[in-house]
């Protein structure tokens, strides 16, 4: 066991923890943030995904001492100021969810993609989309819901001339 | 023609659901319950006691006659406007708690924003058998509009005494009773002044037909979907209490193995955690899961294992332990008209084939999870379960204490399929509770989920046909092992008929599933149906269409073929295939493309056209993804997923060696809704799977000239799927 500061939702905290504990086990456990979630434990279904400096990571196999300098970012700090992020408005408005048990990894893994791309072709999505599992089979609905998200930051993106 | 059958044969049984214990429906709190409503209105039932033991499966463990009378609390309008409506039922994913607040919406004319749903909470909600069998719509739907109706003429009622006027003269919109001759209007929630009215719900009550929908027929959002997408939303997995422990379970190494010794002298003396041995049942619980695991790690037992079946030896295994063919409907006989054998014998052609489909596990993204905490004698536990109500009986049984001790209550769950009737992690993370003296939770590992939880049947299905020369069948006969009587009867015209269930051992745990034996049997009456058609070289479509007299099917499939463009010529390497039926009140017909690459022997789904009916429609757009998913889902068990096992253990029990169906597996979706305003709207969480399997069949056979009739049909490609059969 050992102190580990880290940095989530841009709040600091210490938690008491081995190193080695799953980053996810920490936000669950310990932060009580459960918006990410448990799926596999080895990384195939993406339930678990949160951003780590800004890139899409599994929490599920990303150790807790591997984040300690690092921005943390899970499904309960991308609403900012009460107002939803653009992929949690268009994941709504698509209705891209059933059980909405794998929706938190889905958004997550969609902010990162377009953060790197934010006009993804259909096939860029699926690609990149591959590693989250939605077993109720909503898939058509998200790739559409991501597409939406970019169209809707398109003129916003032209005009302050950054993403989100 | 089959609107009456539908009214003398209501639901057909689903044999495995059944087999699970049934709950008593002893609610000895009711009075409390009335004191924690306060003043408005409320409307109650008074349930019949046969049906309260009809419900709770007959079980038989009641005792004598001294039924307490059941009274169900259906609806409550609040002083402050708010409606809450109570129902057992519980929300997985299929999207209920919209559709019914759509119903009630709908009828008691409020916005559905002042509408909230208690579901599947037993000390709250009427009793209820569990969300399964694609009842809550033709069941659920209905009751909470008849509900809803009758709250609705009570305040009118009430507001026509208060005015002293007729009721005639007044109308009931968005929230108030007004008189438009007097222009007086006035809120539901200021009719009631306080006092606490109680309604019985009359035994009819007109509804508001289809073609007049106003919310109900209308594409709404799932009405608490910000706090899914924002991650506020608590499932069974998320709940936590103040002081809560985690829990894990020791596992046996394989199915069926003994316990012979037990050592848990290492586990307690490490500290820190609660040890549990009870019989078979070896646990531990930490305040963190870490902490549980390594206590779980120290303990050491040894066990006896007893040699089991593998998958290698399935069918053979499932035919060699069969019992005589029972009647798959219940009813005393199996299904035997007409003289099948001297039908056979007269045919131009017959065909005898045998298809078989693997066990496969449900999946659900969020394993088995449970909450427990006790107070006293009573426990209360928060789990994810389609059956609140016979997870009581479970708890009240497991620790044999009356039902009305025991509380189970069911967040929003991350889905079930039909895979989490049981109550297995109620009762650990109980059992660990009363050790611990504190709340604990246990949360499955994927790996337990994929082990202990239980799968759907696996089965081999026989069938022989005569059939004439000019496309008419005469003769049928189906034989299905295992895999269940769900869809089993056959809704082409055919005069000598002989179909029987016959059940047998099963090597694994299995219990229901998604449209369960619905997808095994009409995998091999579509495919057969296909194989037919060849043998008379005529048209698959045409030789359905000339076998089938049901208007409600023909239609399903007219309107698939006419938006999939049947006939038209395919390119090399293309495929075309149908399949289709009834099931659980609804019709469809599925159309599949394939594309199949004859080096590699891969197989692509490129296309699949859905054409549905399931009466009047009550939200087009959940209804559109309830077939999406359906579709997407039935593609993991036609094309590849499959339980593999040897002597007691599973071999791919985890998500990287189960390949479920991912963004790169979905075909384009096309769906065609038939919207029949004038017939019962009824559910479709299953049937729009069953077509799906044989459609894609039937489409690799038009591409490849290969005939696949096991289930899954490609795990490693057509190629490795030719070369082993």
């Amino acid at each position: 066991m050992a102190a580990i500061h880290l940095t989530v939702n841009k709040h600091d905290y210490t938690v008491d923890a081995d190193p080695q504990t799953s980053l996810l086990t920490v936000l669950r456990e310990y932060l009580d943030l459960t918006g990410s979630k448990y799926g596999c434990g080895e990384g195939q279904c993406g339930a678990c995904t949160v951003l780590v400096d800004g890139k899409a990571q599994r929490s599920c196999i990303t150790k807790v001492g591997s984040v300690t300098q690092k921005q943390v970012t899970t499904i309960e700090g991308l609403a900012s100021g009460g107002h939803l992020h653009l992929v949690q408005e268009s994941f709504l408005d698509a209705g891209a969810m059933q059980c909405g048990y794998c929706t938190s990894g889905m958004i997550m893994s969609a902010v990162a993609l377009l953060k790197r791309n934010p006009a993804p072709t259909e096939s860029d999505i699926i690609s990149f989309m591959d590693g989250n599992i939605c077993r109720c089979g909503t898939y058509p609905r998200i790739v559409s819901a991501i597409q939406r998200a970019a169209k809707a930051a398109a003129p916003a993106a032209a005009g302050k001339g950054a993403g989100r | 023609m089959r609107e009456n059958a539908i009214l003398q044969v209501p639901l057909e049984p689903e044999r495995y659901e059944l087999k699970a214990t049934a709950p008593y429906c002893f609610d000895l709190d009711r009075r409390d319950f009335f004191k924690f409503l306060g003043a408005g209105v409320l409307i109650i039932s008074v349930l019949k006691p046969a049906l309260v033991a009809q419900e709770s499966g007959g079980s038989g463990r009641r005792r004598g006659n001294s039924l307490p009378k059941e009274i169900d609390a259906w609806l409550h309008i609040g002083e402050n406007g708010k409606v809450t409506v109570y129902t057992g039922k519980v929300e997985v994913g299929q999207n209920i708690r919209t559709s019914l607040s759509q119903a009630v919406a709908e009828e008691l004319h409020v916005p559905i924003a002042r509408i909230e749903l208690v579901m599947g909470d037993t000390q709250l909600t009427p009793f209820d058998m569990g969300t399964f069998g694609s009842q809550t719509t033709p069941t659920m739907n209905l009751q909470l509009r008849r509900v809803a109706a009758a709250a609705r003429d009570t305040l009118v009622a009430l507001a026509a005494a208060q005015w002293k006027t007729d009721v005639e003269h007044l109308v009931a919109d968005d929230g108030k009773v007004s008189d438009p001759q007097t222009n007086r209007s006035v809120e539901y929630a200021a009719l009631t002044k306080g006092q606490q009215l109680t309604q019985l719900l009359p035994a009819e009550d007109p509804l508001i037909p289809a073609t007049r929908w106003k919310v109900a027929g209308q594409s709404t959002l799932k009405v608490d979907g910000r706090d899914f997408v924002t991650g506020k939303h608590r499932y069974p997995s998320d709940q936590t209490l103040p002081g809560m422990w985690y829990g894990k379970v020791l596992r046996p190494p394989s199915f069926g193995a003994t316990l012979v010794s037990v050592d848990t002298q290492k586990a307690e003396q490490m500290g820190g955690a609660s040890i549990v041995r009870d019989g078979n049942f070896l646990g531990a619980s930490a305040a963190t899961t870490e902490q549980a695991e390594a206590a779980i790690a120290a303990i050491h037992a040894e066990w006896k294992s007893e040699s089991q079946p593998s998958s290698n030896d399935l069918f053979a295994y499932l035919r060699k332990n069969a019992s005589e063919g029972k009647d798959p409907t219940g009813d005393g006989d199996r299904i035997d008209t007409g003289n099948v054998d001297q039908a056979l014998a007269a045919a131009d052609h017959r065909l005898q084939q045998t298809y078989t489909v693997a066990y496969i596990a449900h999946v659900p993204l969020e394993p088995r999870a449970a909450l427990a905490k006790w107070d006293g004698d009573n426990v209360t536990v928060w789990t994810g379960t389609q059956r609140p109500f016979g997870v009581r009986g479970q708890l009240a049984e497991a620790f044999r204490i009356p039902e009305d001790q025991v509380r189970v209550l069911m967040p929003d769950m991350g889905s079930g399929y039909g895979g989490k009737h049981t109550g297995e992690t109620a009762i650990e993370a109980a059992r660990l509770a009363r050790a611990a003296k504190r709340p604990v939770k246990v949360v499955w590992t994927r790996e337990e989920e994929f082990t202990w939880a239980y799968f759907r049947p696996a089965g081999v299905i026989d069938v022989t046909s005569g059939v004439r020369n000019d496309g008419t069948i005469a003769a049928w006969e189906f034989h299905n092992y295992n895999s269940g009587s769900a869809g089993i009867r056959t809704y082409y015209d055919i005069p000598n008929q002989r179909i029987v269930f016959h059940e047998t051992q099963s090597p694994l745990r299995q219990g229901s599933y998604r449209a369960l034996a619905a997808t095994a049997n009409h995998f091999a009456r579509e495919s057969h149906m296909d194989e037919l058609a060849h043998t008379v070289k005529m048209d698959p479509l045409e030789f359905r269409l000339k076998n089938l007299k049901d208007e409600r099917l023909r239609a399903v499939f007219q309107a698939a073929a006419k938006q999939f463009g049947w006939g038209k010529t395919r390119a090399a390497g293309q495929g075309f295939g149908m399949g289709g039926g009834y099931e659980k009140l609804g019709n469809i017909a599925t159309f599949a493309e394939v594309s199949v690459d004859r080096k590699s022997g891969e197989v692509k789904v490129v296309r699949i056209v859905s054409a549905f009916e399931c009466g009047a429609i009550v939200n087009p757009d959940n209804l559109r993804n309830q077939i999406e998913g359906s579709n997407v889902q039935g593609l993991g068990g036609a094309l590849f997923e499959a339980i593999e096992f040897e002597n007691g253990k599973i071999l791919n029990g985890r998500m990287s060696e189960y390949r479920v169906p991912r963004f790169s597996d979905v075909p384009q979706l096309e769906t065609v809704l038939l919207d029949r305003k004038d017939i019962p709207s009824v559910g479709a969480g299953e049937c729009p799977m069953i077509g799906l399997a044989p459609a894609v069949a039937n489409a690799i056979f038009d591409a490849s000239a290969v005939r696949l009739r096991s289930l899954p049909m490609v795990p490693d490609g057509l190629k490795a799927t030719a070369q082993s059969a």
